[in-house]
């Protein structure tokens, strides 16, 4: 019989293509969940040079058989171990370490500095409503309730007296405060991360959240500065504020630049600018989320036990001249790149 | 790409997005469906609450023992934990090597770049600081307007519908991409570990040898059949392997007993392999049995 032949010689060379490659996809297989598992120094470097060569006879296996195998169970294997193989031997480029150093020498700077337009409008909205804030409590000290909620106020308001004032300025109330300085990190964090991802909106949120905030800064300025301590609470502010408003300017902008790449997205499509615009804001947020840990510690440590307002100005400006230094003159070149 | 086609959630093929590695090879990859990925992400949740709540009964019982005046230092760390604890988990478990939480990887499905290029960090990052908006922001507003004691109607109704919205997102598109995903140029894709498991036709039947069949008999059907025949066999369950095997029999005229529906399963299913193989290497693929 004919038929039987001709299928017979089919049936056994492809048993051997099994049988001659099997070998190879267990060894692969054992390499790559071991890999996978732990850092590649865990490999030979045997071991380690044999892991690319292994993937293609993989893949040259997945196009043999699908060229000529109907076992489906065969094709399944074989296509999610080339997956794995793919993902791992063209994902992971860079170890952990390398990453957080390009991260702190490159990618944040290079971040703050590709969206230098997006931060100084925001840094622009902070000063706006700020004025508009002092401006609105200066006419009409209702505003001030409307304005600030009263979890943060911790007791200020318009009617409080001078020395109430000055004592939340100078008091040593460690114990109070230094939760208090926690809840305002997580606070503070929150307000950056809807700042960030509200900006999708074609950018008007992050906008309001913005100028909000600022409000609530000349709010405050104004009760303060009414009663003749405006130079005070400056240094009681400057001292973590210069970083934390930094902080929170920049993740304003990151949103605007989200919301904006969104509705002018120029030549790409609209979903590969919103793709691109996410990314450059997202390192630039990983850098906020730093900075604002930076203002809790110095909240939480340095507003209470530092008292000369000259030191604290001198510590605020100082974060300030070193957060601008670090964004727009640090420069790094990594070899072979320009 | 495939935009005259609607895609229908139905259709498995529907989420099969093509992956050319730079070796040429089309790997084809499977995107995750939504259930899926909820119950993966429900996973996580899980996981994030058991961790916060063991770490808060730690400190519970650390306060007990130190007395309560050191309590400030440990309620600040405590604070910082829990808001560290949900928003690093997600992402230092998506840029590690599997890119993928616990919780994915219990379902079998990672994360991936929709390029197709290695996944950053920096996208890592982003999907999960969407997800902050997406399911977080809603709901920690709920918990704190209803422990404040004025959660009414509107709010909730809002803060509800706010958090459906954004985690009904990925029916509402082809890619199955939450907000999170649009933003950082990421997909989640599956990625199971399948095991090597035998070769049917390589199956030693010792009653498989009885059964014969004739070139018209073998034509009778094509590759989905194949496949679908292939499936049953895996699944060894003994009615529907009776039920396939009075259907193939009434089809081809072969008188099968139902004590040997499995050998007569076996038999034909090498045979017909084999058959569709030699095809497919002369040139057919017989897609199924309407084909030529």
């Amino acid at each position: 019989m004919t038929l039987s032949v001709g299928t017979d010689a089919v049936r056994q060379s492809l048993a051997s293509f099994r049988k001659e490659r099997e070998a190879d996809w267990k060894a692969f297989e054992t390499l790559l969940a071991r890999v996978e598992k732990r850092a590649p120094r865990a490999l030979s470097e045997d071991e380690l040079l044999s892991l690319p060569l292994l993937y293609r006879s993989a893949l040259s296996s997945l196009s043999v058989a699908r060229a000529t195998s109907l076992d489906n169970a065969l094709i399944a294997y074989l296509e999610s171990l080339c997956l794995r193989g793919y993902f791992y031997l063209y994902g992971a480029r860079r170890t952990m370490r390398a990453r957080i150093g390009d991260f702190f020498l490159r990618d944040w700077p290079g971040a703050i500095r590709d969206l230098w337009r997006e931060v100084w409008t925001s840094v622009g909205l902070t000063v706006i409503g700020a004025i508009a804030g002092y401006w609105l409590v200066a006419t009409d000290k209702r505003w001030y309730d409307a304005i600030i909620p009263p979890s943060l106020a911790g007791g200020r308001n318009p009617d409080s007296s001078a020395e109430m004032l000055r004592s939340v300025l100078y008091g040593g109330d460690h114990h109070f405060l230094s939760g208090f300085a926690a809840l305002l990190f997580t606070h503070n964090t929150q307000v950056s991360i809807l700042a960030f991802a509200l900006g999708f909106a074609f950018a008007v949120p992050s906008v309001l959240i913005i100028l909000m905030n600022g409000c609530m800064l000349g709010a405050i300025f104004q009760i303060y500065a009414a009663k003749g301590l405006g130079f005070e609470l400056g240094g009681w502010l400057s001292i973590h504020g210069t970083t934390e408003l930094f902080a929170i300017a920049i993740a304003g902008a990151a949103g605007m630049r989200i919301g904006t790449r969104i509705a002018f997205p120029g030549e790409l499509t609209r979903m590969a600018a919103a793709a691109q615009a996410g990314r450059v804001a997202a390192t630039a947020m990983v850098g906020v989320t730093i900075m604002l840990l930076f203002a809790g510690l110095l909240e939480g440590i340095g507003r209470q036990t530092i008292i000369s307002d000259i030191a604290r100005y001198s510590i605020g400006g100082g974060m300030l001249a070193f957060w601008i230094c670090y964004f727009y003159l640090l420069r790094m070149v990594r070899h072979g790149e320009s | 790409m495939a935009k005259a086609k609607p895609a229908k959630a139905r259709d498995p093929a529907a989420l099969i997005r093509p992956l050319v590695t730079p070796e040429g090879v089309d790997l084809r990859v499977k995107l995750a469906d939504a259930g899926t990925r909820a119950s993966g992400f429900l996973l996580d949740v899980v996981i994030i609450v058991i961790a916060a709540v063991v770490v808060s009964l730690v400190i519970i019982f650390g306060l007990a023992g130190l007395g309560l005046q050191d309590a400030q230092p440990l309620f600040i760390v405590w604070i910082i934990f829990i808001f560290f604890l949900r928003n690093v988990y997600f992402i230092a478990f998506e840029a590690g090597r599997r890119a993928a939480t616990p919780g994915k990887r219990m379902v079998g499905i990672r994360v991936a770049s929709r390029s197709g290029a290695g996944l950053t960090i920096d996208q890592v990052i982003a999907r999960n600081l969407m997800r902050e908006i997406e399911v977080f922001l809603p709901l920690s507003i709920l918990a704190a307007r209803g422990s404040a004691g004025f959660a009414d109607t509107l709010s909730t109704v809002f803060g509800l519908v706010w958090a459906l919205l954004f985690s009904l997102f990925p029916l509402f598109n082809r890619d199955r991409l939450r907000i999170g995903d649009l933003l950082a140029g990421t997909w989640v894709v599956e990625a199971p570990k399948v095991a090597l498991v035998e070769d049917l036709s390589q199956r030693k039947d010792p009653f498989a040898a009885r059964f014969q069949f004739s070139a018209a008999q073998l034509d009778a059907y094509g590759i989905a059949e194949l496949q679908k025949l292939e499936e049953v066999l895996r699944r060894d369950d003994y009615h529907a392997l009776k039920a396939v095997t009075e259907t193939i029999a009434r089809k081809i005229n072969a008188r099968v007993e139902p004590i040997d529906s499995k050998a007569f399963l076996t038999a034909y299913y090498g045979e017909l392999r084999a058959h569709l193989e030699r095809k497919l290497l002369l040139g057919n693929r017989k897609a199924d049995k309407y084909a030529r």
